[in-house]
């Protein structure tokens, strides 16, 4: 070999001063959101009420008191009475255990077959992909309260089954987001360096392509929370959810309308519960894709 | 008379409440008719001020200071109002990206005929008008053109309808920001060419943003070099070539290869007279078709031990398929190819495994090269999970060793991709494909997307790696200055053929085939010659 010019080796310079580590900068954006972190709050509330309804009230959600019916809403009784005198505020707050537990049942169901089947399909595409996407295509197709109610009538009432209902219905969403992400994830080159590497398929989905498709998932996770819930309360409102006297939010607003004119705090307050929490969880899952972006 | 007077602009992007300063006490005067070029890295504050200059800074933008007057018409601080006036009658741009400079829904013509009507000319006069324009900018056959869609075009010529959506405006300037970086050598050459003659026809006066000093030389009046946001020397290119003032313009000539050597080409090794090393990898009459569309024709090419043997080509010449045969990511359709003993042309994925550790791979694109979730240790002891070599400790202490050969600090072990910059992360990529200890390394345009600088920073590290560990290079690049920086040997390829191979120092200076001449030809930095 002739002549070989060597040059030092410079390290060239950052062209960046070092951000602030990615997660403390996120949060000290998140804290400057004040609509976030009210929905935040709620959504804890919620979410704590549903598990410790005592934290919160002393009412026993079931104990009548013909003396204390139909009372309107005061300091007593925050939500008021329902006809039998129980407290409404207890009601709903015990009803937050049935309906968010079914909810994350519904959640877990559609996480795992949707995150499976959009892997599945996106990962090993050609045929694969073909069949399992047009199962979902079949399962878009059907309307989904409809499918719920097929699903809730073959398998009978009460929250396990409603829970299941809503988890199937909502399936599709994460199905295709998940194969979309992956799709994506898959033809980047750290995935080619990675195979390049010597990584088995199975390294590579569960370290590189896992990880770096789930953000939008998750994302969906918290909006289709909204819809879950709104779905759950609607079949619950028709009589699908759990037997009395237990209640769930559907069943206490659907107890309330027959009384709308003399007591509309029945359905109205009730209502309104549900209606924070899942704008609330809207809210949050629009910040996050902000985020993300 | 001046078309553009910059005076004491400073120009910074807020972020957290605070503004960081991009550009800072810039002067700078075009005259009309003058052809300008700035140069400097990325994050010089060149591309700031050609958008600060007709108010198209991105969001956070501030003019802090200063003025900017163009024809007469202050744009520092100025409304929206008074810019629109400017922008294509006075100022005409051409984006850097011809990929996505085009609205790919709409017609090419009506693109065209779009900026021709902004000037008040009415519809079926501007349609034709259009076509004019983009046969003015070079458009073979500009009536077809004019009626297809932007998917239908090469880059080349979607750059040249930019070009007419510029001239359509009939401005007094045009800013070229970085015109060409995105084509091949060839096409680049051309489109330059074609560039500077219409404005000097018409009197236009032209900005040309540019990383590459070489581009700016040859094309430019005046040439102004920045750097972090300040102007450091400006002149005649061709006193600057020859007497540069600053130690970092004279960096920027030593980066330029064909600017360092006085205009030549001149390869960095001259292998000739030496016998040629047993080759580590042959490809023997490789052809691969996709379809009906024959990508890879009879392609031979041979890897000696220890050197570096390029490919080079324009883009669709199959110069990356041939090297993702080589490395089994691909698999031919016909030929061989033996990798250092082993015939790996049929064998399954499992097969080639063993062999992976023979031969690794460096990527183009070093933003999308390492997993964005992955530490730069993770990243760099991954291949040694895969091939589960060693104990964790032991990995870790192969890593700090690793990031000591590719001159990274051992602090980087913890970082994550994004806090890196672009020399930076193709250093990790480096690392990563050292990790098990390689004879070969298939290095696939390892530092086009770099800045000249960085680039002669990682061409250097690549070189001392491959005199202390004895390593082999498979090299593709479309960049023939790039190669004769680091390559031995050197095949040309041309639409999936090869149309010349031998010794670099003989393929360069005294090439063969027409199209090798014309791939010399369009290295940038001819102006060295008259020096």
């Amino acid at each position: 070999m002739t002549a070989q010019v060597v040059e030092p080796v410079v390290v060239d310079a950052p062209t960046e001063t070092r951000e602030i580590s990615g997660l403390r900068a996120t949060t000290a954006q998140l804290i400057r959101r004040p609509l976030f972190l009210i929905a935040a709050a709620w959504v804890a509330f919620v979410l704590i009420s549903a598990f410790r309804p005592g934290w919160f009230t002393g009412y026993d959600p079931y104990a009548t008191d013909p003396a204390a019916a139909m009372l309107p809403p005061g300091a007593d009784h925050l939500f008021g009475t329902d006809i039998y005198g129980r407290d409404l505020w207890s009601r709903v707050l015990h009803g937050s255990a049935l309906t968010i537990r079914a909810t994350l049942i519904a959640l877990g169901i559609a996480g795992v077959a949707g995150l499976g089947l959009g892997i599945v399909s996106g990962f090993f595409a050609g045929i694969t992909d073909s069949i399992l996407m047009r199962f979902v295509d079949v399962l878009l197709a059907i309307p989904g309260l409809l499918l719920a109610l097929s699903i809730v009538t073959a398998l009978g009432y009460g929250t396990l089954p409603v829970a299941v209902a809503v988890g199937v219905g909502i399936v599709p969403g994460f199905a295709r987001t998940t194969r979309a992400e992956v799709l994506r994830v898959k033809t980047l080159p750290y995935v080619e360096a990675a195979r390049a590497g010597g990584a088995s398929w199975a390294r590579v989905l569960l370290r590189h392509i896992l990880p770096n498709a789930w953000g939008p998932v998750a994302v969906l996770a918290v909006l289709d929370a909204g819809v879950a819930i709104i779905a759950i309360a609607s079949l619950s409102f028709l009589g699908f959810g759990a037997a009395p006297p237990a209640a769930e939010w559907g069943t206490l607003i659907a107890d309330g309308r027959n009384y709308l004119i003399t007591s509309w705090w029945l359905s109205l307050l009730p209502g309104v519960f549900v209606a924070l929490l899942v704008l609330s969880l809207n809210h949050l899952s629009k910040t996050f894709q902000e985020l993300s972006r | 008379m001046t078309l553009v007077s910059i005076t004491g602009l400073d120009v910074g992007y807020l972020r957290r409440r605070q503004v960081h300063p991009a550009v800072t006490g810039l002067d700078l005067n075009v005259a009309p008719g003058e052809v300008v070029a700035i140069v400097g890295e990325s994050g010089s504050g060149k591309t700031t001020t050609a958008n600060a200059l007709i108010g198209l800074l991105p969001a956070g933008g501030r003019i802090t200071a200063g003025s900017a007057i163009i024809d007469g018409v202050e744009t520092a601080g100025a409304g929206e109002r008074t810019l629109r006036r400017l922008r294509g009658s006075v100022v005409g741009l051409i984006p850097q990206d011809p990929m996505v400079g085009l609205n790919p829904t709409q017609r090419v013509g009506h693109q065209v005929a779009e900026a021709v009507t902004l000037r008040g000319v009415a519809k079926p006069a501007a349609y034709a008008e259009a076509i004019t324009f983009l046969e003015q900018a070079g458009v073979p056959d500009p009536e077809l053109r004019a009626r297809q869609y932007p998917h239908e075009l090469s880059g080349g010529l979607r750059q040249r309808a930019l070009i007419a959506i510029a001239l359509a405006g009939r401005p007094k300037l045009i800013i070229a920001d970085e015109p060409t970086s995105a084509l091949d050598v060839t096409v680049q050459k051309r489109i330059l060419d074609h560039l500077g003659g219409l404005v000097r026809d018409r009197g236009i006066a032209l900005l040309i943003i540019t990383h590459d000093l070489a581009v700016a030389a040859d094309r430019a009046d005046r040439v102004v070099v920045m750097r972090h946001g300040r102007k450091v020397e400006e002149g005649d290119p061709r006193a600057i070539l020859r007497d540069p003032a600053q130690a970092y313009t004279r960096t920027l000539i030593a980066a330029a290869p064909r600017l360092a050597h006085g205009g030549r080409v001149v390869p960095r090794f001259d292998v000739r007279d030496q016998p040629q090393p047993a080759p580590i990898l042959t490809l023997t009459g490789v052809g691969k078709t996709f379809g009906t569309f024959r990508a890879l024709d009879d392609v031979s090419v041979t890897v000696p031990r220890g050197r570096t043997h390029a490919l080079v080509g324009e883009s669709g010449c199959g110069k990356t398929t041939t090297l993702r045969i080589a490395l089994g990511l691909e698999s031919a359709t016909s030929g061989s190819v033996v990798l250092d003993g082993t015939e790996t042309a049929d064998l399954s994925w499992r097969a080639f495994r063993p062999l992976r550790r023979k031969a690794q791979l460096v990527h183009q694109d070093p933003f999308a090269t390492l997993d964005p979730k992955f530490t730069v240790g993770q990243s760099i002891t991954e291949p040694l999970q895969s091939f589960r070599v060693g104990t964790r400790r032991s990995r870790q202490a192969r890593a700090r060793e690793l990031l000591d050969q590719v001159a990274l600090p051992v602090s980087y072990l913890d970082r994550l991709p994004s806090e890196l910059s672009g020399g930076q992360r193709q250093r990790v990529a480096i690392a990563r494909a050292l990790a098990l200890e390689p004879d070969l390394i298939m290095l696939d345009e390892p530092v086009s997307a770099l800045d000249v600088l960085v680039q002669e920073q990682i061409l250097g590290l690549l070189a001392d790696l491959q005199r202390d560990l004895g390593l082999s290079y498979l090299f593709v690049s479309h960049d023939l200055a790039v190669v004769a920086s680091l390559a031995h040997t050197v095949s040309v390829m041309n639409g999936g053929r090869v149309v010349e191979d031998g010794p670099v120092a003989t393929v360069f200076t005294n090439p063969a085939s027409e199209y090798t001449r014309e791939l010399i030809d369009a290295i940038p930095g001819r102006r060295a010659d008259a020096l």
